[in-house]
């Protein structure tokens, strides 16, 4: 693969797009949980706020913080796909995603799980920049799981 | 100048494109004659130091006493005793924290250290002032980067018996005036411990013209192999000090009831050293002199010039770090676009530089940055690689505008 390819499959235009106009950016005064997502090597620093309703569905869900196109782009897009998904299908969505980022190879269902979250597989090109597509999404983890 | 070739790796490919290596500050290429000098050491004349009664220990320990004594020339001490050889400049902080802080500082002493450290100059300071008591005060900088001479000066009080400061910093290429600041310091009592990583691969130190009472340096950021550094330290200081680590090679005597250790430099030097890095260090020595600091400074002063001109130029990019007096160093950040996306577009088109905090927390803090990228030049780089680093950032403008 040459270079520019690589590099056009990983900054893409949707990615772009959400590192500019970031969605659900600020932070939640009636937050149910919360999550603090840092890479120390690079210096992502996100604030993950999730409202939660007693049926476990996800009202409302926003972050702030900063870091690269990547990590924002990937918090921002996580925001959008799960408002209104419930906690368990938010943990079941993010295991899939943090897997297909991180796992050696991938099958179809692989990458069906993970659906138009697809575009970030252009960041595998890049392990060092694996973590900050998975950032937010582990954060995520650790707010509905409580730990 | 033509230096280029001495350095094997400078021929180098990434990502299909000609290698610019612009992380210097992080660690330097090797020549060829380090490399060279540390093989023909493993392939014909590696034996242990100090114990061996046969003839190739007896050379191997000679070898390295010569490099002890290159040492000394190379900063200028009076003698090759002050010389203590350390895995790098992070252990050579902690030595003099923990043998020298440890034993002589006292619950309410304060220890003075500026904004710009390193975390290695700044960590092990803060956990000695935990454990003991101390006080640490921070002298500031200003927004160029600079430190406040007179601010640094007001911090200096009947208590403050330590000084640690950065000659040169990591993160912003300041010089700092390390001169006057030793002076200060000793008027008010205080010894000073000198950070030179940053400043030995750029400026020839003399540690007795400076009178610092310590100085510290790595040995892979002046083109030497990594796991080898330098402390030098005033030898009433050493003789005072107390032992680093304690084991073999640094005692005199040892029975059950008690131990009698070792003269510096072998007081701080317990366990079989770094024989094969002291070996390439002292081809590093022999190296930079022969280039000489004349050439290097006129070389980097140049591009340091041509680069600072040349960035300036690019919209939406500020430089960190203008101070008056900078090595050959260039922090910048780019409008909207975070450092790590400016670092990978780069690696795309062969360009190494470094994009992060430059454990440097504090100084991020300062300017309100999550973190920079940082091109840092040697003697060997190029007007071409400025020109490479430019047309890359223009690359990287276009991707994210
Ligand atoms: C100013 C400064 N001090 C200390 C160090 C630590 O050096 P080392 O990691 O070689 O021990 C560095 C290296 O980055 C540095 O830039």
């Amino acid at each position: 693969m040459t270079q520019e390819v690589k590099l056009d499959e990983l900054y893409q235009e949707v990615i772009l797009d959400h590192n500019r106009r970031p969605r659900n950016f600020g932070k939640l005064d009636d937050a149910t949980h919360y999550a603090h997502g840092h890479n120390p090597l690079c210096g992502d620093d996100y604030h993950l706020y999730l409202k939660i309703d007693e049926n476990g569905k996800i009202q409302k869900i926003t972050f702030e913080g900063s870091g690269c196109a990547i990590s924002k782009s990937s918090a921002s897009m996580m925001t959008t796909f799960l408002e209104g998904k419930n906690g368990d299908e938010a943990e079941k969505l993010g295991s899939h995603f943090i897997g297909f980022m991180t796992k050696d190879t991938l099958s179809k269902e692989d990458r069906e799980a993970v659906g138009r979250l697809k575009l970030f597989e252009g960041v595998r090109h890049f392990p060092v920049r694996v973590k900050c597509a998975t950032l937010a999404w582990q954060a995520l983890l650790n707010a509905v799981t409580g730990k | 100048m033509r230096v280029r070739e001495d350095f094997p790796m400078l021929e180098s490919r990434m990502n299909g494109k000609h290698l610019v290596y612009l992380d210097n500050a992080a660690t330097t290429q090797k020549p060829a004659a380090v490399i060279d000098r540390m093989t023909q050491f493993m392939r014909h004349e590696y034996a242990t130091i100090h114990r061996g009664v046969y003839t190739f220990s007896q050379l191997s320990t000679r070898e390295c006493d010569l490099v002890r004594e290159r040492c000394r020339r190379f900063v200028n001490a009076e003698r090759a005793s002050e010389i203590i050889f350390t895995r790098g400049a992070t252990e050579a902080i902690n030595l003099v924290a923990a043998s020298f802080g440890r034993k002589f500082l006292k619950k309410g002493d304060e220890i003075i250290i500026s904004e710009m450290e390193h975390h290695s100059n700044l960590v092990p300071w803060q956990a000695l002032c935990e454990e003991k008591g101390l006080l640490l005060k921070v002298a500031p900088i200003n927004d160029k980067g600079e430190l406040l001479l007179d601010e640094f000066e007001k911090l200096l009080a009947a208590r403050t018996y330590f000084v640690a400061i950065t000659h040169v910093s990591n993160a912003l290429g300041t010089i700092n005036p390390i001169r006057e600041i030793i002076k200060m310091s000793h008027h008010a009592g205080a010894a000073v411990l000198v950070d030179g990583a940053q400043a030995a691969p750029h400026l020839k130190v003399d540690v007795r013209d400076l009178d610092c009472d310590f100085y510290c340096f790595s040995g892979h950021k002046i083109y030497g192999p990594t796991g080898v550094g330098v402390l030098y330290g005033k030898a009433r200081h050493l003789e005072a000090m107390d032992p680093y680590q304690y084991g073999g090679d640094m005692i005199e005597s040892v029975d059950f009831k008690k131990t009698t250790f070792a003269k510096p430099p072998a007081k701080f030097e317990a366990g079989t050293p770094a024989i094969v890095e002291i070996i390439g260090l002292g081809a590093a020595f022999d190296y930079l002199q022969k280039i000489g600091w004349e050439a290097i400074h006129a070389h980097e002063n140049e591009l340091l010039d041509y680069a600072t001109q040349a960035l300036s130029q690019i919209p939406g990019l500020a430089i960190i770090g203008t101070a008056q007096e900078k090595a050959s160093l260039i922090s910048f950040v780019l409008d909207g676009i975070h450092p790590h996306d400016i670092g990978t577009v780069l690696d795309q088109e062969g360009i190494a530089i470094r994009a992060g905090h430059h454990c440097t927390q504090p100084v991020m803090k300062h300017f309100k940055v999550p973190a920079t990228a940082r091109a840092s030049f040697a003697f060997y780089n190029t007007r071409e690689e400025v020109d490479a680093l430019v047309k890359a950032i223009h690359k990287v403008l276009e991707i994210f505008r």
